[in-house]
């Protein structure tokens, strides 16, 4: 009998399990330190690329943990992830220990990090006045507005203009973070389509400093949100954002394909919040010395070892390495499932 | 020769008012061309005119501001414009520019132009 842990329930963890479950002599322990598992699907409403249902994935998600063999833990949040011996001694195999918030041991063959991201926090960008003004929000709190099916500007009216930001808290020394968060571009044009299904009546601008549609499907889809819903992009970064006396937001940017400043007020601008990585990621990443510049985790070789650290028996996958979809994500825990099972043959 | 003029000043707006944009004529060039809806601003179309050789003459700057409701003096800005249709050819999102084209011409110099200016 062979002992994998995985830490963190989102879709890459789950997804590792129930592969890893599948095969004969293996018990899988799943952490994952909220009380639910799959917290970043279960605030959002529809997924790129296809418009499907989160709730429908994640129900799709928690029936693979159906198993015997995946004992799942929940509000287990591991803080520590240690090697007891060397290789040489367990015959070729390294023994982990894991610790969790409260103290609790675990032990364990190989380990998995699927710890995963966290939104970043609007606040810090101070200027765009996030939890200043009521009428800015973010991506997130969208989501959370279309899943209740109902929009509302700050006045509780319907809003007439609806204004996206892109890059909120990538691509930005200020933020620290000079990398792309890739999700965000796709997020945008579809939350603006999903808008104007909602509220024909909407007239929504993305602004965008470069419109990165990179999977399959996001160019059709920006290329739909311009012909059939009429969403209207422009290139510039707002560099900052006001209230004005009626409980609008004016926003100041340049449109750089005419060169000239522009001015606007919209009921509501949302923020296009990057991905960073999780406290989870970054403590683990730190302790285990694959931690990049931000916390995100490396991998032996971006091509050919990508799942691996240079300890053998911990394994990473998921959006704890980088900014990642969610089918890039299951396909980087399927990869990594594989490459654990090899290590324990 | 690269500045050479057509006898008209070009006065386009020193900066952008959203709240005071009108965007009725960009509707009706929308409604009479959907094509038009799918620039991406890319360039081509400028790129490949001749008219853009020998003049400040640019088709895509005048698209671009049509498209941010700013009409000031675009009538007088599409004159160099010989209709040739080449960037029709080159345009990778298969807008329409010549028939974009005539229709701003006709969009804005009608005497009962929707935003009345
Ligand atoms: C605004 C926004 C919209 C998005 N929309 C889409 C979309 O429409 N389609 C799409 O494909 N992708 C979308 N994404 C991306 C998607 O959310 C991610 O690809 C996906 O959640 C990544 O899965 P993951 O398992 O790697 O990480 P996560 O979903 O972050 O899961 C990691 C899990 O680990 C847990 N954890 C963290 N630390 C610990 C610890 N120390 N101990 C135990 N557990 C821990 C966390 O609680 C979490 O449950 C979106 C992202 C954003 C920001
Ligand atoms: S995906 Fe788009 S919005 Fe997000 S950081 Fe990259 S370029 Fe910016
Ligand atoms: S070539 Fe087509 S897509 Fe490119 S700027 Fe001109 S009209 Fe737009
Ligand atoms: S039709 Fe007009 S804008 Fe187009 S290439 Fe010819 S001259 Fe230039």
């Amino acid at each position: 009998m062979r002992t994998i842990a995985i830490i963190g329930a989102g879709p890459a963890g789950i997804e590792a399990a129930s592969v890893l479950a599948a095969m004969e002599e293996t018990e899988v322990l799943l952490f994952e330190k909220s009380a639910t598992t799959l917290d970043n699907l279960r605030d959002k409403a529809f997924l790129f690329p296809d418009f499907s249902s989160a709730a429908d994935l994640v129900e799709i998600m928690e029936a693979k943990l159906d198993r015997d063999n995946i004992k799942l833990h929940l509000s287990t949040a591991i803080t520590s992830v240690v090697s007891t011996s060397s290789a040489t001694e367990a015959g070729g195999i390294m023994a982990w220990e894991l610790q969790d918030a409260s103290g609790v041991r675990y032990q364990a063959d190989a380990v998995l990090v699927t710890t995963g991201y966290k939104v970043f926090d609007a606040h810090r960008k101070e200027e765009l006045g996030y939890g200043i003004y009521p009428g800015v929000i973010t991506s997130i709190d969208l989501e959370k507005k279309l899943k209740e099916g109902k929009i509302l500007n700050a006045v509780g009216d319907t809003p007439k203009k609806i204004v996206f930001l892109q890059c909120v808290g990538s691509r930005d020394e200020k933020s620290g973070n000079h990398y792309c968060s890739k999700v965000c571009c796709v997020t945008a044009v579809k939350q603006a389509i999903e808008v104007r299904k909602m509220l024909p009546e909407v007239e929504a601008y993305v602004f965008y400093m470069d419109l990165r549609m990179w999977g399959g499907g996001f160019e059709e889809m920006y290329r739909e949100a311009q012909e059939k819903y009429g969403v209207r992009f422009v290139r510039g970064r707002i560099s900052e954002a006001a209230s004005t006396f009626d409980g609008k937001i004016q926003i100041k940017s340049e449109d750089t394909l005419v060169g000239l400043p522009l001015k606007m007020s919209a009921d509501l601008l949302v923020l296009m919040v990057g991905m960073e990585p999780s406290e989870g990621t970054k403590t683990l990443t730190h302790q285990c010395n694959c931690a990049d510049a931000y916390g995100f985790a490396t991998t032996v070789n971006p091509h050919l070892r990508d799942n691996e650290t240079a300890q053998p028996g911990l394994y990473v996958a998921g959006s704890c390495k980088r900014p990642m979809s969610i089918n890039d994500s299951l396909t980087d825990a399927r990869s990594a499932a594989l490459r654990i099972a090899e290590y324990l043959k | 020769m690269r500045n050479l003029k057509f006898g008209f000043a070009i006065s386009i707006p020193r900066s952008i008012n959203m709240d005071t944009a009108d965007n009725r004529l960009l509707k009706q060039l929308e409604e009479e061309v959907p094509s038009f809806k799918r620039c991406m601003n890319c360039g081509a179309c400028s790129a490949t005119c001749s008219a853009r050789q020998f003049t400040d003459y640019n088709i895509r700057r005048i698209h671009s501001l049509f498209r941010m409701q700013q009409y000031q003096d675009l009538e007088n800005e599409l004159k160099p414009c010989m209709l040739c249709g080449k960037c029709t050819l080159v345009c990778p999102r298969g807008v329409n520019l010549r028939s974009m084209i005539m229709n701003m011409r006709k969009i804005l110099t009608d005497p009962k132009r929707k935003d009345n200016e």
